[in-house]
């Protein structure tokens, strides 16, 4: 079995690079226009497709966790600080991290006899649906790429805000236009996506207003 | 798929879209659109009448008189089972197509420093 990477970066393979472990020989694309998530459905990351042997594609994007991250087994937090509320969503939202390294495993040695497989002709329907806001929303984004990669960051943001209020549940869209600024608290806020004057709201809220359950699509 | 004119060669239309243009329409996957006289002729693309038949989005820079043309509304992220022929650079700017991936099962996972 073959396995690629492809990371999501505006910044192209100088953001990309420093991520990448000395003596890592997968290949890693680099997809600067988030050109995957219009064409594949990669609307968050991790997440993956299968291919099989034909090239036809096995199974639609999905959450592709390859192990259970130990942040949801933390004990619930009460505070109201932004920390234990981000804490409180990162624990709703769905991990499948213990079965996921399974299912990959079952479809490399049963094909499309695994269960986790989709029939060729289901696979379009188990596909992320476009609607024209979907799709215009990707336009807008890759207008932004556009303004973003001449140094007009005001003319990318604007296009960006477009593209976050016509698809609100890309969060690769909010998560990439997110990490490019920074907030006037510094650096640990700049981790935790915090508020940014340019967008308004940061990872907690917009987790908060669209629902943890939703942070990817199922 | 970024626009500095609405007519284009079929083949720049073909490569930036993954949509293809044939006798019965345009077609990608399982889908095909059918389109109006004139939209495809002569190895040009009418992109307005494109979009407009095919319910694709097409959005106007006006201060930079650039389009950036996205999916097919009312459709899927895939239109068929068929991987889309995307080329993405690998780290040193190499093209990468994803049909290179042909041949034996493939995981292909989406990653990003953010």
């Amino acid at each position: 079995m073959a396995i690629a990477t492809v990371a999501l970066d505006t910044g192209g393979s100088e953001a990309v690079a420093p991520f990448v472990p000395e003596g890592f020989t997968l290949p890693v694309l680099v997809d600067a226009g988030h050109e995957t998530v219009e064409h594949l459905g990669f609307v968050n990351v991790p997440m993956a497709v299968w291919i099989d042997e034909e090239g036809r594609i096995a199974r639609p994007a999905h959450a592709a966790h390859v192990e259970r991250s130990p942040l949801r087994d933390l004990p619930e937090p009460e505070g109201e600080d932004r920390i234990s509320r981000m804490l409180r969503q990162v624990k709703r939202i769905p991990d499948r991290g213990d079965d996921y390294p399974e299912e990959v495993r079952d479809w490399a040695r049963r094909g499309p006899d695994s269960p986790f497989a989709v029939a060729p002709e289901e696979v379009a329907a188990a596909s992320r649906p476009v609607g024209r806001a979907e799709a215009e929303a990707a336009a807008c984004f890759e207008l932004g790429q556009r303004r973003w990669g001449r140094g007009d960051r005001e003319g990318a943001r604007r296009w960006w805000r477009r593209a976050h209020e016509l698809d609100p549940s890309s969060w690769s869209y909010k998560r990439q236009a997110w990490s490019l600024e920074s907030t006037a608290e510094g650096e640990l806020t700049d981790l935790i996506q915090a508020p940014t004057e340019a967008y308004g709201t940061g990872w907690l809220e917009e987790v908060e207003r669209t629902g943890a359950e939703h942070y990817y699509p199922t | 798929m970024l626009l500095e004119h609405l007519v284009v060669p079929v083949e720049d239309f073909e490569a930036g879209t993954g949509w293809h243009v044939q006798d019965r329409g345009l077609c990608r996957g399982d889908a095909c659109v059918p389109l109006p006289a004139g939209a495809a002729e002569g190895g040009q693309v009418d992109v307005a009448m494109v979009a407009a038949a095919a319910g694709m989005a097409l959005v106007e820079d006006e201060d930079d008189g650039v389009w950036a043309l996205g999916s097919r509304a009312g459709g899927h992220a895939l239109e068929g089972a068929d991987l889309p022929d995307l080329v993405l650079p690998d780290l040193d700017g190499n093209p990468f197509r994803l049909s290179a991936l042909h041949g034996r099962k493939a995981l292909l996972v989406a990653w990003a420093s953010w």
